[in-house]
């Protein structure tokens, strides 16, 4: 009898002890948000990532900002002017502090452009390389340009201003090297103008902000939060559920299997709207003969009608409603029309599987072909999925295609420029960082060799001298009008000649709990600023 | 005795290099780490830079003969995705796992001995019965599914327990302990009951198979004879003989659960070590991986070489067998 009564206990101590403990409520002005990787280096010109370029925006601040429609805006630049194509004149704000209480100048400016250009900086592409950027007085700058750049500031908004006193003070002239042995000081530590401060920050596990109270900006802030924490939480069943318990107000990216109880359970939602990154297939169209498939002394991707016929083939309408559920816009375009004033004048090409089949005769493969396809499969949203959707819709035109699935580091290993292309036909997605279709034209469709140098993820190796040509027109073309129609030239060409398959822009999904308001903005980034929260 | 312990350490030395050589020739099939480390704008140039800084070109030997020629002076390189020195990153993350395989065994053995008495006495009562029907979920299910009911019960239904992370720590020197607080010991308990689980199982188990057979044998029906009570039987004579077997057990556990609650770390976002090398893998970080191995590879061999020594020094006959 009494052994029973020590085996209850020693359960009681070992498994029931929590009931007495309980939690306690979190404080009520804290906004929470989980994300599923880490922030690592504080240092705003380490790493050119979506997300940690996001979490420093809101302690770091650029000449310009972006609004809620992405559109450009001043920041610590209150306006500028093209005095000729080749200089640009910012007027810079006055009475702006950085956190330790020094004042904004143009010295700054000054330091910042020389820093993010210097080995080291993955942000190098905000600045040309021969800019010169001149001080004219204490709160004026000028950028001395050798050729006429029409989107000289389109990614300013991360390239965040830093404080060269602080920075000399702190020995971190330089920005820090991927390969450094030692960490220089401006990574684990921040110095900027922008609303938060970072009070402490732990790679990997958390970092926690607090407003700064002597913000440029403070009479239009929106935001009501004390203090921001940010926490990685890898696993996404653990991330949904610290939303669904309630300890984290915000969560991202939400699994798609999960929005469904995410949206049913009473305190929380998924918020939704289109990303600006464009998921595609790419198709070798470089090698005489594909590395992967069973035509031999042949490349069937040179011939446009096989192009075209695969395209035809993918039923894209199925993949948008069964893969994505619904959580994608086809996309006819390689860039999200918000980011091209002219996308919605094109079509895609629809889907016609029995059309696809005659063209594919035509070309002389009346019974297909055999080829292997590589993806990713941790890396877009069902990538993996997608990808097996399109090799049974192929597989109904007779191409047997063989499905590779690997995780990134693998996939980019080999189909990328580090593996010299070692692919016939994939998947890739690609956002162009400076919200402009130029990046496309350069980065996915301009001629390359086989290293990669003219188009590095143009993996499919796509090749047209007209569209190269047109891709040096927009670059130094300053009327918008006209740039938007040599754009548009360039567009009509990839589209007529299928040289990528485009399937669609993805769709954000942020679960998020009803008592935090925050807009979306379609680049993903988080702005606390903005974050409203109610008890 | 001390030829001994060289020939130990000898042999340990052998199997670190082998583990080493093993997790190099893996390494060559994580992928291409300078793309996990540089954002998508980098050009080729830059990243052929890089990977010639990094030793990436190198032959597999050369790699290999470097990493260990660097691992003997206790440097194991720079974390490719952190940034920042692989001995300070684990460092910084050994107490959370240590911590956490510490609880976790606590629960097991305390948790563990009990039922297994109680299985052993009561071998045909209900409670027993429901007791072994109960530790089956613990030896079947897998770690991960277990550790997401504790979260939707205790997390998301009832709102008892933290679902992630360490709660807030305490800083003891370079020691950062989630021991002091009230956060810290409630965020313990759900991933300690997960990976401690099955380690409940198997200590409950084998107590009671132990219990059952030692309750046959001859001094226990002569102690009964002379009538002692049952607490003296079963706590004094036959728990104490069952002892030395799971005393076995559980030291070479404890080697599996420091090196393996990779799986309750990840589904609880549990700061250590096991979760940064899960992050490692995915990012193709080879230093934080190569490390990690050789760190896991040392903990079995020293536990093995302690377990080994502590025979030698309760059981005479293995170390009249040691010399020969």
């Amino acid at each position: 009898m009494r052994m029973r009564k020590v085996v209850l206990a020693a359960l009681l101590a070992a498994g029931l002890s929590s009931v007495t403990l309980g939690v306690e409520p979190a404080a009520a002005t804290t906004f929470r948000y989980a994300f599923q990787g880490d922030l690592n280096s504080l240092d705003p010109y380490t790493l050119n990532e979506t997300f940690s370029l996001g979490a420093l925006a809101n302690v770091y601040e650029g000449l310009t900002r972006r609004d809620e429609n992405l559109k450009i805006v001043p920041a610590l630049a209150e306006s500028w002017e093209i005095v000729d194509p080749l200089k640009w004149r910012f007027h810079l704000r006055k009475g702006v502090k950085f956190h330790n209480g020094e004042d904004f100048t143009a010295d700054d400016v000054v330091f910042s452009a020389e820093r993010v250009r210097l080995p080291g900086s993955e942000l190098a592409t905000r600045l040309p390389a021969d800019a010169k950027v001149v001080k004219v007085d204490d709160h004026t700058v000028d950028f001395v340009l050798a050729s006429p750049n029409p989107i000289l500031n389109a990614e300013w908004d991360s390239w965040s201003i830093m404080s060269k006193s602080w920075a000399e003070a702190n020995g971190a002239t330089k920005p820090q090297p991927q390969t450094g042995k030692e960490l220089n000081n401006f990574a684990l530590k921040a110095n900027g103008t922008g609303p938060f401060v970072i009070v402490s920050h732990e790679p990997g596990v958390k970092t926690v902000y607090k407003p700064f109270a002597g913000w440029w900006d403070k009479a239009n802030k929106k935001h009501n939060v004390d203090e921001v924490v940010f926490t990685t939480i890898k696993s996404p069943a653990t991330r949904v559920a610290a939303l669904l318990s309630g300890e984290v107000d915000l969560i991202e990216p939400v699994p798609v299997q999960d929005m469904k109880r995410i949206q049913d359970n009473p305190t929380t939602d998924v918020l939704t709207g289109p990303e600006l990154r464009t998921i595609h297939f790419f198709m070798d169209q470089k090698r005489d003969e594909l590395l992967y498939s069973n035509v031999k002394g042949k490349n069937p991707f040179k011939d446009v009608r096989v192009r075209k016929a695969f395209m035809e083939a993918i039923d894209i309408e199925a993949i948008k409603s069964k893969v994505m559920r619904n959580l994608a816009v086809p996309s006819a375009l390689m860039i999200s029309p918000l980011l091209y004033s002219r996308g919605a004048e094109f079509k895609r090409l629809a889907y016609d599987p029995a059309d696809a089949k005659k063209l594919l005769a035509e070309a002389g493969y009346p019974d297909g072909f055999e080829l292997t396809m590589h993806c990713p499969n941790d890396r877009y949203v069902n990538d993996e999925a997608i990808c097996q959707a399109a090799t049974s819709m192929l597989a109904r035109i007779g191409v047997k295609v063989t499905l590779q699935a690997q995780p990134k580091a693998q996939f980019f290993g080999r189909a990328g420029p580090a593996g010299g292309y070692d692919t016939s036909f994939g998947m890739l997605g690609w956002t162009p960082s400076s919200f402009d279709s130029f990046n496309i034209l350069q980065n996915n469709a301009g001629c390359r060799d086989e290293k990669g140098n003219g188009g590095p993820f143009n993996y499919g190796g796509y090749c047209n001298p007209k569209v190269d040509e047109l891709a040096k027109q927009v670059l130094v073309e300053t009327n918008a009008a006209k740039r938007d129609a040599l754009i548009y030239d360039a567009f009509k060409i990839l589209i007529d000649e299928v040289a990528f398959i485009p399937l669609h822009q993805q769709a954000l999904a942020w679960g998020v709990s009803k008592k935090v308001k925050i807009p979306q903005r379609a680049d993903n980034s988080i702005i606390f600023a903005w974050a409203q929260k109610q008890d | 005795m001390s030829s001994y312990l060289v020939r130990r350490l000898l042999e340990a030395i052998l199997v670190m290099v082998v583990v080493a050589i093993v997790a190099f020739t893996l390494f060559r099939f994580v992928g291409d780490p300078v793309n996990q480390m540089v954002g998508q704008d980098i050009g080729i140039a830059e990243r052929d830079r890089l990977r010639a800084e990094l030793g990436l070109d190198d032959g597999l030997l050369v790699q290999c003969g470097r990493f260990i020629w660097n691992a003997l002076h206790f440097d194991f390189g720079i974390s490719y995705k952190f940034r920042a020195p692989v001995t300070d990153l684990i460092a910084a993350r050994l107490p959370a796992t240590l911590e956490l395989s510490l609880a976790a065994s606590i629960f097991a053995i305390a948790a563990g001995i009990p039922l297994g008495v109680h299985t052993g006495i009561h071998r045909d009562g209900a409670l027993s019965r429901l007791i072994m029907a109960g530790s089956l979920i613990g030896v079947s299910l897998p770690t991960f599914l277990i550790g997401i009911l504790l979260i939707y019960l205790f997390s998301v239904t009832l709102h008892w327990l933290p679902s992630y992370g360490r709660g807030e720590v305490v800083s003891l020197g370079f020691w950062q302990t989630g021991f002091l607080t009230g956060s810290g010991l409630r965020a313990l308990i759900l991933p300690a009951v997960t990976l401690g689980l099955f380690q409940l199982t198997l200590v409950m188990r084998l107590v009671r198979s132990e219990m059952l057979e030692v309750l046959r044998t001859d001094y226990i029906r002569f102690a009964r004879a002379r009538g002692l009570t049952d607490r003296a039987i079963h706590f004094r004579h036959a728990l104490k003989n069952t002892l030395v077997p799971v005393v076995t057990i559980i030291g070479l556990q404890i080697g599996s659960i420091i090196a393996f609650s990779i799986i309750t770390e990840t589904v609880f976002q549990w700061p250590g070590m096991g979760l940064l090398f899960i992050q490692a893998v995915q990012n193709a970080d080879i230093p934080i991986m190569a490390a990690y191995l050789l760190l896991t590879a040392v903990i079995f061999v020293t536990i093995n070489l302690i377990v080994d020594l502590i025979y030698r020094a309760i059981d005479p006959r293995i170390r009249m067998s040691g010399r020969v």
